[in-house]
């Protein structure tokens, strides 16, 4: 199982990004090898305008299965994460990588 | 002659300027007034007129033909707006974000997205009395007010001739909508308050007014509240102050009912005045 997060860091104890579209980096953990993958999106803060679809086809092509962010995606992100399957778990914005992972197995996290 | 009734702050009394100002001049030249806040035009609420115009307009939106696709990207790549995407085997338009460039469009190798018209909003037209007012109005939902102004304006544009004074009241801010409804005036009135917040937002519209190389002055609206600080920013900048409407009870009350101010406050009608002379001396400065 791939697990993307939205954050502002690149490790367990870094904090989440509570921003879709203009998230800093998109880390993905892969369960089954117990590692990290990360994407720097720091470049879509000179974007003024659709920054939701950018990174949401972003995260199309890593295609992970599952993405655990915070206020969750946009009218236009969603539309495009629709179209990759991907489960959404939102309202992990304020916690630490470590903590929103262990929220989604305990499954309090609110599925989008 | 065009003249935009602009400020930084929202809530300042561009509207009520531009439908008192408008109304006033129109009692002695030949004057159209325009909303071109298109996401809440509001000039409507003071000026009940006959509708003897209506029109819907349209945008152009790219739309994608999967057949005549081959899926080389060049769409995504040319796209500024990130409104056009390639996911995998489709390509996905997203409308409110597209500027309706036709850079994908004119790009494609085979012709698979042309542009289809999809409607954003509609203008109408009015006559009060001697005023002709112009106003369009946004579709709930579409998010760019621009390609609607620049619509708006050529309306005009088509439909009045040089010598009509030609009176637009702008939208708030100093971003992109602004811009679309100021460039093409020959003079621009910037309405503000006499607190730090309207001050704040006036050197904002005043600097962005010096970008576009514009002819501006100032007015005052509510004139009596705040501190003198407006007052000084204009004198030490060399930026006229044309006019001061009173802070006054009974201007809200009028206000608050939907009716003209000028024709029952004679101080407002003498400030109305002194903007409709300091026009007439421009107007006579451009003709020579």
């Amino acid at each position: 199982m791939k697990i993307a997060f939205t954050t502002k860091g690149t490790e367990w104890d870094s904090m989440m990004d509570p921003r879709f579209g203009r998230a800093e980096y998109l880390l993905i953990y892969d369960e089954d090898e117990d590692k990290f993958t990360h994407y720097d999106n720091r470049a879509i803060a000179n974007e003024a305008h659709g920054a939701g679809p950018q990174t949401a086809q972003k995260l199309f092509e890593l295609a992970p299965n599952v993405l655990i962010t915070g206020n969750g995606p946009g009218g236009n992100a969603a539309t495009v994460l629709e179209k990759a399957g991907m489960k959404i778990f939102i309202g992990a914005g304020e916690m630490t990588v470590q903590k929103a992972y262990e929220a989604y197995k305990n499954k309090t996290l609110n599925e989008f | 002659m065009k003249i935009a009734i602009a400020s930084g702050k929202g809530g300042t009394g561009k509207t009520t300027l531009s439908t008192n100002l408008a109304s006033y001049l129109a009692e002695s030249h030949k004057v159209v007034l325009t909303d071109l806040d298109v996401e809440e035009p509001n000039s409507g609420l003071f000026l009940n007129g006959e509708l003897i115009h209506r029109e819907d307009k349209y945008k152009m939106i790219p739309e994608w033909i999967q057949d005549k696709c081959t899926l080389c990207g060049l769409c995504q790549k040319v796209c500024n707006f990130h409104a056009i995407i390639q996911l995998g085997q489709q390509i996905m338009v997203f409308p409110e974000l597209c500027h309706s460039c036709y850079a994908c469009s004119e790009l494609c190798p085979t012709e698979a997205l042309p542009m289809i018209p999809q409607k954003m909003g509609e203008l109408k037209k009015f006559n009060i009395g001697d005023l002709d007012f112009v106003e369009s109005r946004l579709d709930i939902g579409q998010e760019q007010a621009v390609p609607l102004i620049s619509q708006t304006n050529k309306f005009v544009d088509d439909n009045y001739s040089e010598s009509v004074i030609k009176i637009f009241d702008a939208p708030p801010g100093t971003s992109c909508p602004v811009i679309e409804a100021t460039k093409n005036a020959d003079f621009v009135i910037l309405v503000t308050e006499p607190t730090p917040f309207g001050l704040h937002d006036l050197s904002l519209a005043v600097e962005t007014m010096k970008e576009l190389n514009k002819r501006f002055a100032v007015v005052v609206n509510r004139y009596g509240i705040g501190n003198d600080k407006v007052l000084d920013y204009c004198k030490d900048n060399n930026i006229p102050l044309i006019a001061k409407i009173p802070n006054s009870r009974q201007i809200a009350e009028l206000y608050s009912k939907g009716e003209l101010i000028y024709k029952k406050v004679p101080e407002v009608k003498r400030q109305l005045e002194n903007i409709k002379t300091y026009i007439e001396e421009l107007m006579k400065g451009d003709s020579v």
